[in-house]
């Protein structure tokens, strides 16, 4: 059954220069045990996506439609219920471990908090359970007593799921958990992401603009453009075989090292990311899109059926237009 | 101290040698010891010639590449540029630097928030009192891509995306008309969708202008991408190097083996363990073997140079652009 099911969630900012909507009607289910991977690129609205599901939002933003974690609207929850969600059932992971940490507070006082406020643990038996948690992560129980800036970028990310484990969530997200850290190192982040999921049972939504690595850890993938879903479906699918031309660019932006064909033919997407209050009319992605016909500027597209469990919301692959049109998706 | 020698021609190729790192040191005090971050390098940068410089954090490639630049005083050895080695002194590395160009990862940094994008690229050729400032801010904008250039004349870096402002960086290092372009990781903070239109455009430069470029990256598929020749940096080191079709599809040092190995698509993962070592306390015999995969699986000493790997130091790899490792094991079995 689904854990979480979002339903036409929307988030709008109020600014003084008027209203930006950041995230526009998404609706998306996660089943328990499974990984969704949520793509796009700075300004898509993933971020705000993540962070509205545990209302995380700062008060000018205004989240519309419903988001139900284990049945109960997260959006309706008093304060008190709120915080007992928080960490208890879902749990946050950040981008950037460096900023996520206190600096001044040894990393085990930081693990045992959320123990010691949800009941979970008593000072006395916190330090157990942390050298636990650090175990787990694959770091030795020693370094509870360390400072932030004793440990390395990979470590700190280490401490950071760590906490995120804490009190034994059933889910965790993960807003670009991998990006600031080098190759080997999100290797072994990502493997041991792999194994806590495959180990605990744990459902993930993973937050990240490189869509080989969501397709690598992840079962299913929705694509974000302009605070909207333009594709969704299985990630090696979505990844291998894009249906949507947005998806297609991003997956062709990582190249596969020994592809000839990209091979000293680097592939990008001409433009830039619409502005937010300023959405192009029709499909928000007519204006950089390679492949758009006469009518995109006018289409009221939306997340039409594009395969089994596959959606994607572009012309190429609306109902009455699939059969004859070859859809294959060349970006240049 | 001009020594004038020269230029050697680079095997295998028809480049001649621009700039090229001859045995070069740089090191450190750090926390009471020795930090030896380039600890004995020999690259050469070929005319046109893209080279990817890889490497985790902290394995000496920016180092590496600021010593390049002359922002950094080699411990020893020499940076050559057209044959002659560089001089430090103010005069000198102002001529140098209208050669040779830097381009700075994360544009936000590197551009002033209350300059415009005019004033940001005509502060080079207003130091190097260059004349026809207007064009030749516009000929540089425009080479970047941002055209028609006098519509972003008056604009500030926070009304520009963040691949503008990655071409207003590459504009500013092309104002000066220089032959090489040295790029810290130029596209590590922009979109997946932008990525491709900055590399294309490193390309373009290389294609229409002839530029050389050194491009420091963490990204194998980067390096793919744009690059002709590639150099994998390790501990200091270069522990190997060569075309990249030949080193990235047949890699035969097990440090670029690993490398290769965590890219998503890979079908055999060799996951190292631990983060690269400490520059101040360089590791005996090859400076890989505490980490290396094909030592700890037992097949160097099937081969015979486990003894080797763990008390022989390799010798420092020379600046051809044939494909090269520095590795007991691999010279053991070609």
């Amino acid at each position: 059954m689904a854990l979480l099911e979002l339903d036409d969630v929307s988030v709008t900012y109020r600014i003084a220069a008027g209203e930006v909507p950041a995230v526009r009607g998404v609706s998306l289910t996660l089943d328990a045990g499974t990984a969704l991977g949520v793509a796009g690129e700075s300004g898509s609205g993933k971020s705000t996506l993540a962070m509205a599901l545990l209302r995380l939002l700062p008060r000018d933003a205004r989240v519309g439609g419903r988001i139900l974690l284990d049945g109960e609207d997260v959006l309706a929850m008093k304060w008190g219920r709120l915080r007992a969600v928080r960490w208890a059932e879902a749990s946050i992971v950040f981008q950037g471990a460096q900023h996520g940490l206190n600096p001044v507070q040894r990393i085990g006082d930081q693990i045992a908090e959320p123990l010691l406020v949800h009941g979970l643990a008593r000072p006395d038996s916190a330090r157990g359970r942390v050298a636990e948690l650090l175990e787990q992560v694959g770091l030795p129980a020693w370094r509870a007593r360390s400072y932030p800036h004793e440990l390395s970028g990979g470590q700190r990310q280490r401490v950071m799921i760590a906490m995120a484990l804490a009190c034994s969530p059933r889910l965790i997200i993960a807003d670009e958990p991998t990006t600031a850290l080098d190759v080997m190192v999100q290797a072994q982040v990502l493997t041991l992401i792999k194994e806590l999921l495959a180990e605990h049972g744990i459902s993930l939504i993973m937050i990240s603009h490189d869509l080989s690595v969501l397709a690598d850890v992840c079962d299913r993938l929705a694509v974000m453009y302009a605070g909207r879903v333009v594709e969704h479906g299985p990630s090696r699918e979505v990844f291998h075989d894009p249906k949507h031309p947005y998806s297609a660019a991003l997956a062709a932006a990582f190249p596969t090292v020994g592809d000839p064909v990209s091979r000293l033919a680097p592939k990008g997407l001409g433009g830039d990311p619409p502005d937010p209050m300023d959405l192009p009319p029709g499909c928000s992605f007519h204006p950089r899109c390679p492949v758009a016909l006469d009518e995109c500027p006018t289409l009221d597209v939306e997340l039409w059926p594009a395969g089994p469990e596959r959606r994607a919301a572009c012309v190429h692959v609306r109902p009455e237009k699939a059969e004859p049109a070859e859809t294959t998706l060349e970006v240049s | 101290m001009t020594e004038t020698q020269a230029p050697v021609e680079a095997v295998g190729t028809a480049r001649p040698t621009l700039l090229e790192a001859r045995d070069l040191h740089v090191e450190f005090p750090s926390r009471g010891r020795r930090a030896r971050a380039v600890d004995g390098v020999d690259l050469a940068i070929g005319e046109g010639e893209i080279v990817a410089l890889v490497g985790e954090s902290g394995c000496g490639k920016t180092t590496l590449a600021r010593t390049l630049l002359g922002l950094e005083r080699p411990s020893s050895g020499s940076v050559l540029y057209g044959g002659t080695a560089l001089e430090y002194g103010s005069r000198a590395l102002k001529a140098y630097r209208r050669e040779v160009q830097l381009v700075l990862q994360d544009p936000m940094g590197s551009l002033n928030p209350r300059q415009t994008v005019y004033e940001a690229v005509a502060e080079g050729p207003r130091i190097h009192g260059l004349p026809g400032e207007q064009e030749v801010v516009a000929s540089a904008l425009s080479r970047a891509g941002l055209r028609p250039p006098e519509r972003f004349f008056l604009r500030y870096p926070h009304e520009l995306s963040g691949g503008q402002r990655q071409r207003v960086v590459i504009a500013g290092a092309l104002a000066l008309e220089p032959k090489v372009l040295i790029a810290d990781e130029p596209v590590a903070s922009l979109d997946a969708s932008v990525r491709g239109e900055i590399l294309a455009l490193l390309l373009r430069l290389r294609d229409e202008l002839g530029l050389s470029a050194l491009v420091v990256t963490h990204d194998l598929g980067l390096a793919w991408n744009i690059a002709d020749r590639v150099a994998v940096m390790y501990l200091g080191r270069i522990v190997e190097s060569g075309p990249v079709e030949q080193v990235l599809t047949a890699p035969r040092h097990p440090y670029t083996q690993a490398l290769l190995s965590v890219l998503p698509e890979s079908p055999e993962r060799v996951v190292l363990t631990g983060e690269p070592p400490d520059p101040t306390r360089i590791p005996g015999g090859c400076r890989f073997h505490a980490r290396c995969q094909v030592l700890a699986s037992g097949r160097a000493a099937e081969a015979g140079v486990d003894g080797r790997c763990r008390t022989e130091p390799l010798a420092v790899l020379p600046a051809v652009s044939t494909a090269q490792a520095a590795c007991h094991y691999a010279a053991a079995v070609d």
